[in-house]
């Protein structure tokens, strides 16, 4: 790849470190566009995370349901934990982001963002806490909606699917509702 | 249908290819919950330009491979109230969460520490629907549900006349998102 080194101007309300090193949002976009084409004309499947993801959690069911009740779980009975071409999708996700930041010397530890911080205080119990009930909620609706961002929302959406343009558009009304809720002060917290 | 790779070539190219998604999702900058969160905010618009974007470069290409016979469709299936309730709860936990999977696992590798934390929040989600499958799909799935169908099977309004659409829609907003509303957040 070879997108200019531009951090996207309004990329973020915070400015400097977080946008070190950030190309321009419209060729990323083009570059999943292009990954895109390979995914189908290629290899024959769709950029997807979320299904992969969940085959994973058959392996935290092992100390409660018992090697038994996962397998005779009818979910994990079609979706079993395989290394198929999307688990090993997913493990490249983390290999490439974790390139990409040790490249750009962009990797932070980070517990609380600034976002966050400013409507709810630095705690980190807080924050922790609303991170794991968050990616609960995200994931099990996921799996009921059949795909998430990648799978529904760009995938999908490019195929101009019925269902993953429903999603797209029930998903981002959902969000900005919860985004009102949760962070009432709209524009007077920044700058 | 043929492709050009065997299936077991194309197993091992989702490893470079995740990597190349895994890149560009962190130098897009939406590995990062600010961003995130900000764009339901109306604050920051990374994800829409990368979103939208994609979605048509990657729909024209693939439209393009389909005719030509070089592709096949994979339309998951238009089960209207699954799909509804699941995306509305999916809005909500991105917004709580700050991530959706994909960018979750990216931001794992950038340090964060609460995106780990929200991934195993995830694998909780997943073990839940596991749980609920069974029921979900006796009582959820199965209603409403269209089947496989694309928007110009519903509408008759043909696939070039969708991205023709969606190209203006895209056009406008990003215009408008480069000069005016960049203007006023000056």
């Amino acid at each position: 790849m070879k997108e200019p080194n531009t951090a996207s101007g309004n990329g973020g309300t915070d400015a400097g470190a977080e946008t070190k090193g950030r190309w321009n949002p419209y060729l990323v976009g083009l570059g999943i566009g292009v990954l895109s084409w390979i995914a189908f004309g290629l290899v024959n499947q769709p950029l997807g995370i979320s299904t992969a993801l969940s085959s994973v959690s058959s392996v935290c069911a092992l100390p409660v349901l018992g090697g038994e009740g996962v397998a005779q779980n009818p979910y994990w009975i079609k979706n079993p934990l395989k290394w198929d071409g999307g688990m090993l999708f997913l493990v490249g996700t983390f290999l490439g982001s974790l390139l990409s930041v040790l490249v750009s010397r962009t990797f932070r530890l980070e517990k609380v963002p600034v976002t966050w911080s400013r409507q709810f205080g630095p705690s980190t119990a807080r924050r922790f806490a609303a991170a794991f009930i968050g990616g609960i909620i995200i994931m099990y609706g996921a799996r009921m909606a059949g795909g998430c961002t990648s799978g529904h929302g760009i995938s999908g959406s490019l195929q101009l699917a019925l269902s993953s343009w429903t999603f797209f558009l029930t998903m981002f009304v959902a969000g900005i509702v919860t985004a009102l809720i949760l962070f009432p002060k709209r524009g007077s917290t920044t700058k | 249908m043929n492709f050009p790779v065997s299936a077991e070539t194309a197993r091992w190219l989702a490893i470079p290819m995740g990597i190349l998604f895994g890149v560009l999702l962190h130098r897009g900058g939406v590995a990062n919950y600010n961003v995130i969160v900000n764009q339901f905010r109306f604050k920051d618009f990374t994800v829409l330009k990368i979103m939208f974007t994609a979605i048509i470069v990657g729909g024209i290409g693939v439209l393009l491979l389909k005719t030509t016979g070089h592709a096949q469709y994979h339309i998951k299936p238009a089960n209207m109230l699954g799909v509804s309730i699941g995306a509305a709860l999916f809005g909500v936990g991105m917004v709580l969460y700050g991530y959706c999977p994909g960018t979750g696992v990216a931001a794992m590798a950038t340090g964060s520490i609460h995106a780990t934390i929200g991934f195993a929040g995830m694998l909780v989600g997943g073990v839940l629907y596991a749980l609920s499958f069974s029921w979900v799909e006796a009582h959820i799935q199965k209603v409403a549900s269209l089947g496989k169908v694309r928007l110009p099977d519903v509408t008759g309004v043909p696939d070039w006349g969708w991205f023709a659409i969606l190209a203006v829609i895209a056009g406008v907003i990003f215009w408008q998102l480069e000069t005016r509303f960049k203007a006023a957040a000056r």
